[in-house]
């Protein structure tokens, strides 16, 4: 047993997740991202429990980890009810928690991830928020989104919406006050930390690719140059 | 006896909610892409139904994406999800219901792992009010929202001005149904139906007129996948997955799709105008797409509400086939008309026009 793997079985998910594995794969077998990546769930589950700590390492550096989609269809299939989509969610966070997540092209995205995200809970209370949707990154949003955008205010109120505005509502603004508080959460549940550690493990590769922060960022969310493809 | 033991094991995946007074809170990806649908969710059950759904302007996201992109750790995702309990309390609730499948999911997985390791929960309690100073409290009831259409589904019949028949041959629509996979594949005792024969969108169909699709990719995800779509450079894996659900029930024409999850309505109707863009194939009739829907726009169409008032004009597949279907009136000069009528433009058409 080594320290890689002591480390993992304090995460919840690991308790929650990993049983006794009977390496069947049936969770390859259901998995959406084993049939697009060269991905397969039953292997890292036995890596896991394995404790092997040197092949554990391995996986946390890998891209392997990064293809789940957390849909979490294995867990219903499973026959011993084992979660592998909690055991990779398990995997991720200690990847992260080492700075390992910078080793894999697939694992440096979670800059962009974090960034897109947290600023959107910590700005605005939402983890999705229109005004930061921007249709030049999401081009698959359509003309309809291109529409919308334009004409946000008009379009969000037809629809009902309350868009900035003060009370309740779909997408209305939320007060300060409970916005400090979504603050203070991420400060002491390790939301905070995890984010220092991302930004600036992600600022070290960003240096040594001799990219700015902008340029990194772009990087990492809209080139892929490795194959990642189940051909 | 096989029939008894069939009763059985469907009676242990019927979950008893209240049908009253209830903690709503609503959905970050409804909120932004389909908010008409919260709005006609909250005008069916307070106006139509005369319940109480009660909003507070305090509470925010559940973090939801961002835990499942793994952009948060799990305790901050879990004292987020405290606060929102707390705030139920705080307004004298103890039944609680979500807009968003994400968010049922992620309530679901919380509560059952503070039953299972009490110490976490005690820890998340003192972490709670470390935070916000508020009394932990925790939902007698926890509902999806489409748990409360699916509840009520016989009375919006009884309601109906459509239903979900083709006015002009008289049979019923085949409609593809979409549950989002954190619904019940988690948990299936947590939704009606299971995970093996979820029937909380299929109960709303039967009850409204039209016929459920069987199809091999029914369970399949819609291919969200938080990161796989959220990131550019992995866009890939979520179109392929919406790509092998349309290719599977396609041969089984579908007149529309209803969902209940936040980015499956998105995702289904997004890929299928990015597959005419890349391809030029539609997997409706006379190149149009296959119309898709969340349960609430599909329950204003059968209680008689304006088209445009559930905010169908933000969907890339047109809508109008399936209006026209069900006898629908509308009126295509207000399609993209803002309030009182205000001159919007109208967004540009696709290359494929019908889409």
């Amino acid at each position: 047993m080594g320290k890689l793997y002591d480390r993992l079985t304090q995460d919840y998910r690991i308790k929650e997740g990993l049983k006794a594995c009977i390496n069947c794969g049936t969770c390859t077998a259901i998995c959406p991202a084993a049939e697009f990546y060269q991905y397969d769930p039953r292997q890292i589950v036995d890596i896991v429990q394995s404790k092997d700590d040197a092949e554990i390492e391995k996986l946390l550096k890998s891209e392997t980890i990064w293809y789940c989609g957390e849909c979490m269809s294995c867990i219903t299939r499973c026959p011993r009810k084992n979660a592998p989509g909690l055991v990779i969610m398990a995997l991720r966070s200690l990847s992260m928690e080492m700075g390992y997540f910078a080793e894999s092209e697939k694992g440096r995205q979670q800059y962009a991830l974090t960034k897109v995200l947290c600023d959107n809970i910590l700005n605005y209370g939402y983890c999705v928020y229109p005004r930061t949707f921007a249709s030049a990154l999401h081009p698959e949003a359509g003309k309809i989104w291109e529409w919308q955008e334009k004409h946000m205010e008009d379009i969000y109120a037809r629809m009902g919406a309350n868009l900035d505005g003060d009370g309740t509502g779909a997408l209305r603004r939320i007060p300060q006050k409970d916005l400090d508080e979504l603050k203070r959460i991420f400060d002491i549940t390790g939301a905070t930390q995890r984010i220092e550690t991302i930004n600036r493990c992600s600022m070290e590769k960003a240096k040594e690719l001799g990219l700015s922060e902008e340029e990194y960022f772009m990087k990492v969310f809209t080139e892929t140059e490795k194959d990642h493809l189940n051909h | 006896m096989i029939y008894e033991g069939k009763q059985k094991i469907w009676s242990d995946y019927q979950k008893d909610i209240p049908d009253d007074h209830y903690f709503y809170v609503r959905s970050c990806i409804r909120q932004s892409f389909f908010p008409a649908s919260e709005q006609t969710f909250l005008d069916i059950t307070r106006n139509r139904l005369h319940k109480d759904f009660f909003e507070s302007e305090h509470h925010t996201t559940c973090g939801g994406i961002a835990y499942h992109s793994d952009a948060i750790p799990q305790e901050t995702a879990m004292t987020i999800i405290a606060r929102q309990f707390a705030l139920m309390h705080k307004y004298g609730y103890e039944n609680y219901v979500c807009s968003c499948i994400t968010s049922f999911g992620l309530y679901t997985e919380t509560l059952e792992t503070w039953r299972e390791f009490p110490e976490l929960e005690a820890r998340i309690k003192e972490k709670l009010w470390e935070s916000c100073k508020l009394e932990f409290a925790k939902p007698k009831y926890l509902a999806h929202a489409s748990d409360i259409i699916y509840k009520f589904r016989n009375q919006i019949a009884q309601q109906a001005k459509f239903k979900l028949i083709n006015k002009k041959t008289g049979e019923p629509l085949r409609v593809v149904e979409h549950i989002g996979c954190h619904y019940a594949k988690m948990f299936p005792s947590k939704g009606f139906g299971g995970a093996e024969y979820p029937y909380v969108l299929a109960g709303m169909i039967e009850a409204w007129g039209g016929e459920v699709i069987d199809y091999p990719e029914r369970r399949h995800c819609c291919g969200f996948g938080f990161r796989q779509y959220l990131v550019q450079s992995n866009r890939g894996y979520s179109l392929s997955n919406t790509h092998k659900k349309f290719e599977s029930m396609e041969p089984y024409k579908p007149d529309m799709i209803i969902t209940n999850c936040p980015g499956c309505p998105y995702f289904l109707d997004r890929w299928q105008y990015v597959i005419s863009e890349m391809e030029g194939k539609t997997y409706g009739k006379d190149g149009h797409g296959i119309p898709v829907f969340t349960y609430e726009e599909v329950a204003g169409l059968v209680l008689g509400y304006d088209p445009w008032d559930l905010g169908l004009q933000v969907h890339q597949v047109s809508v109008e086939p399936l209006l026209d279907k069900m006898g629908i009136p509308y009126d295509p000069s207000k399609k993209y008309k803002g309030i009182n009528g205000k001159d919007l433009g109208r967004p540009e058409l696709p290359t494929c026009a019908c889409l």
